[in-house]
């Protein structure tokens, strides 16, 4: 059964003001992200030089197509080949990954603890608890990172507490670990694993909960069987939002993290800043892109499936 | 189907669920309060009243998803007070269904059977079997939100009923269905339970919807029972002014018994009208008769003048309903009187008119006198 959506006329055709209305996005989508990634490809395609800006071709429109034309042949693959057969970069990226896979793993854990406790709280209080969950942001992100420096530095806090409950009696390295990374990074991505979560986990008719339990499932087993399969698009929805940007994550891992193995974003950053070889630095980045789409593409994909089947 | 049980009579019965002066308190006001109940095996027992009167609260404490402040429940004579939901042989059909979105009819249907470890073949022996049932042979892989209003309701009926249970509680089942359906529903009902050999429980708030499929109904009113028997008891023998009400439609007239004997009871009004009743009563007491409209009967002569209970009035006013109409009939001293009469020949018209001057009268056996 085919059913016509808003701004369809009798014969299904889209008006034009409907038009116009589904264009904004799209619109918005060419000049914020297909314009400057296309900049960005195009300055991966090109070589470093001592210039201004610090690469080369650069296209010359005062030349006419004869510009164009040099400005074409003078564009290669070159950096691409660089990054395939360097270590440093394969080992950034899948270092990035595995970072951002096992962060994404702790966020869930504790995100969907987190949302199914504001969830199940008295209504009256659940506003203020999703407050408290956002809070955070009225502060800098940099000053809260730094505040971890604090935390977790030899004589920090964490190990200050350590000591005192008796645990250790010799203060912990904690800095420049991967597991401070791993602290810092679930600490500044969980609001965005915890809201999508608390949204899914809060529309669950408590009826259903009921029959579960009426048919036989203890309150436990309900929690996996209904529950959570049906905040699918708030797992997935939290999965991605944390996912992507750890995996280009600079601040944190720069911060908290050793000097050992860098992330695909601290990678990027030297070749940017320290090399100022911009051309690599863009390759990095639109390998990083192409790498990103992947888990988006997945979720669309589960998304559309399950709106067709409902039609 | 046979409609001729009666657990009551049936001294020796054991009740299958009893409850025993159970009271439920939500912050201090009780939505069942002291309530006591015996419920029979193989019984479709309706609880009836308003809502806010504690029918669904009744329902909820027998399914475990209300505990009981005071009182004790027994289920076959085993106290289940403290048996969780998910242990207790009986299983609830949902007012808004509670069909799980995420699982396909034959998934939500078996999805009790799977909570009991059962095997695969006889699980899916059993949806089969259920489908048939309620009539939904290939929907088994539709998902809840592609099938009508109707054939939701089928689905959470045969989900309650695929794991056999000893009580089926249904919460007000039909309350979403249109009239038309609800009507082939309850007579459905009634065929399943009586080939399934089960015990039903309804909570609704349709009078109609309870007499006809309950072989009892409990009428609640505040978190007590006002009163529990069968349906024809229930609309011919109240036991207080507020099941009449309740109940079907009734006229109340207010009075004194004046003289009682030989099983009969004359009864003043205030305006001075006496009515001979077939009642035992004592002189003096204050009393409402309670007269059901199709028992009154209108003439448009005066009556006999050895008429029981004959009264002059006045039609003012004329509902028709199609199979009957009900006159409305003003006395003379201006009390208003219901008379229903049947609409037995087509085309005939409205035997009267409004503003026609009518005789009414009605036999002695026809009113019940209530104290409360």
């Amino acid at each position: 059964m085919a059913k016509k959506s808003v701004g369809q006329d009798a014969e299904g055709a889209v008006s034009p003001r409907a038009r116009l209305l589904v264009a904004v996005p799209y619109l918005w989508l060419l000049g914020f992200f297909l314009a400057p990634f296309l900049i960005v490809l195009k300055i991966s395609l090109s070589e470093t030089a001592i210039a201004q800006p610090p690469y080369v071709p650069v296209l010359d429109f005062a030349a006419g197509l004869r510009g164009v034309a040099d400005f074409l042949a003078g564009l290669s693959f070159a950096n691409y080949i660089t990054i395939a057969g360097d270590d440093i970069y394969i080992f950034s990226y899948l270092k990035s990954l595995k970072v951002a896979a096992v962060s994404t793993a702790i966020l869930l854990l504790c995100g969907v603890a987190l949302a199914y406790a504001i969830a199940r709280a008295p209504r009256r209080a659940q506003p203020l608890l999703v407050m408290l969950v956002v809070l955070p942001f009225w502060t800098s992100f940099l000053i809260r990172v730094y505040a971890w420096i604090n935390i977790l530095q030899r004589d920090g806090l964490l190990n200050q507490a350590l000591i005192w409950l008796g645990l250790t009696d010799q203060p912990a390295t904690w800095l420049a670990t991967d597991t401070a990374v791993y602290i810092g990074l679930v600490y500044s991505y969980l609001p965005f694993m915890v809201l999508p979560l608390y949204a899914s986990f809060e529309k669950l008719d408590e009826s259903l909960l009921e029959a579960a339990a009426d048919l036989g499932c203890p309150r436990w087993k309900a929690f996996f069987v209904v529950t959570l399969p049906l905040a699918w698009r708030g797992l997935g929805a939290g999965a991605l939002l944390c996912f992507v940007p750890i995996v280009g994550e600079f601040v944190v891992p720069d911060l908290l993290g050793g000097s050992d193995a860098a992330m695909i974003g601290q990678t990027l950053w030297t070749e940017f800043f320290a090399n100022k070889d911009w051309p690599v630095a863009s390759a990095v980045a639109v390998v990083l892109v192409v790498l990103l789409t992947a888990p988006i593409a997945v979720y669309q994909h589960l998304q559309t499936r399950e709106i067709e089947a409902r039609q | 189907m046979s409609r001729g049980f009666a657990p009551l009579s049936d001294t020796k019965a054991e009740p299958l669920v009893r409850f025993e002066s159970v009271s439920r308190r939500f912050g201090g006001v009780a939505a069942v309060d002291r309530l006591s109940l015996d419920i029979y095996r193989n019984e479709f027992f309706a609880l009836l009243g308003p809502s806010g009167c504690g029918k669904t609260t009744l329902l909820r404490l027998l399914a475990g998803f209300e505990r009981p402040d005071e009182g004790r429940i027994t289920l076959g004579g085993l106290d289940i007070a403290a048996t969780p939901p998910h242990r207790r042989p009986v299983n609830m059909m949902f007012q808004s269904y509670a069909l799980f979105p995420h699982l396909t009819v034959a998934g939500n249907i078996a999805f009790g059977l799977r909570q009991d470890g059962i095997a695969k073949a006889v699980i899916a022996a059993r949806v089969d079997e259920m489908l048939a049932l309620v009539k939904l042979e290939g929907f088994a892989t539709r998902r809840p939100d592609q099938l009508s209003g109707g054939q939701r309701q089928r689905v959470a009926l045969a989900r309650s009923l695929a794991k056999r249970p000893q009580v089926l509680l249904l919460d007000e089942p039909m309350a979403a269905l249109d009239r038309k359906l609800r009507e082939q529903t309850q007579f459905e009902l009634m065929d399943l339970q009586a080939r399934l050999g089960l015990t039903f429980v309804i909570v609704t708030h349709d009078q109609g919807e309870a007499m006809t499929v309950a072989h009892r109904i409990a009428v609640m009113e505040r978190g007590r029972i006002v009163q529990a028997a069968t349906p024809a008891e229930i609309y011919e023998q109240p036991q207080s002014r507020w099941v009449a009400e309740f109940v079907g439609d009734v006229n109340l007239i207010e009075g004194v018994v004046l003289e009682t004997g030989a099983g009969e009871a004359v009864i003043g009004d205030n305006g001075g009208r006496r009515y001979r009743v077939a009642a035992d009563a004592a002189t003096g007491a204050q009393v409402s008769i309670a007269l059901r409209p199709e028992k009154i009967r209108i003439h448009a002569a005066p009556a006999p003048h050895d008429a029981p209970n004959a009264m002059r009035g006045r039609v003012c006013d004329i509902g028709y309903l199609g199979g009957i109409s009900i006159y409305k009939v003003r006395l003379d001293d201006g009390v208003t009187l219901k008379a229903a009469v049947a609409n037995v020949a087509r085309n005939s018209g409205q035997t009267f008119g409004t503003q026609d001057e009518v005789w009414l009268s009605w036999p002695p056996d026809a009113a019940v006198v209530l104290t409360r």
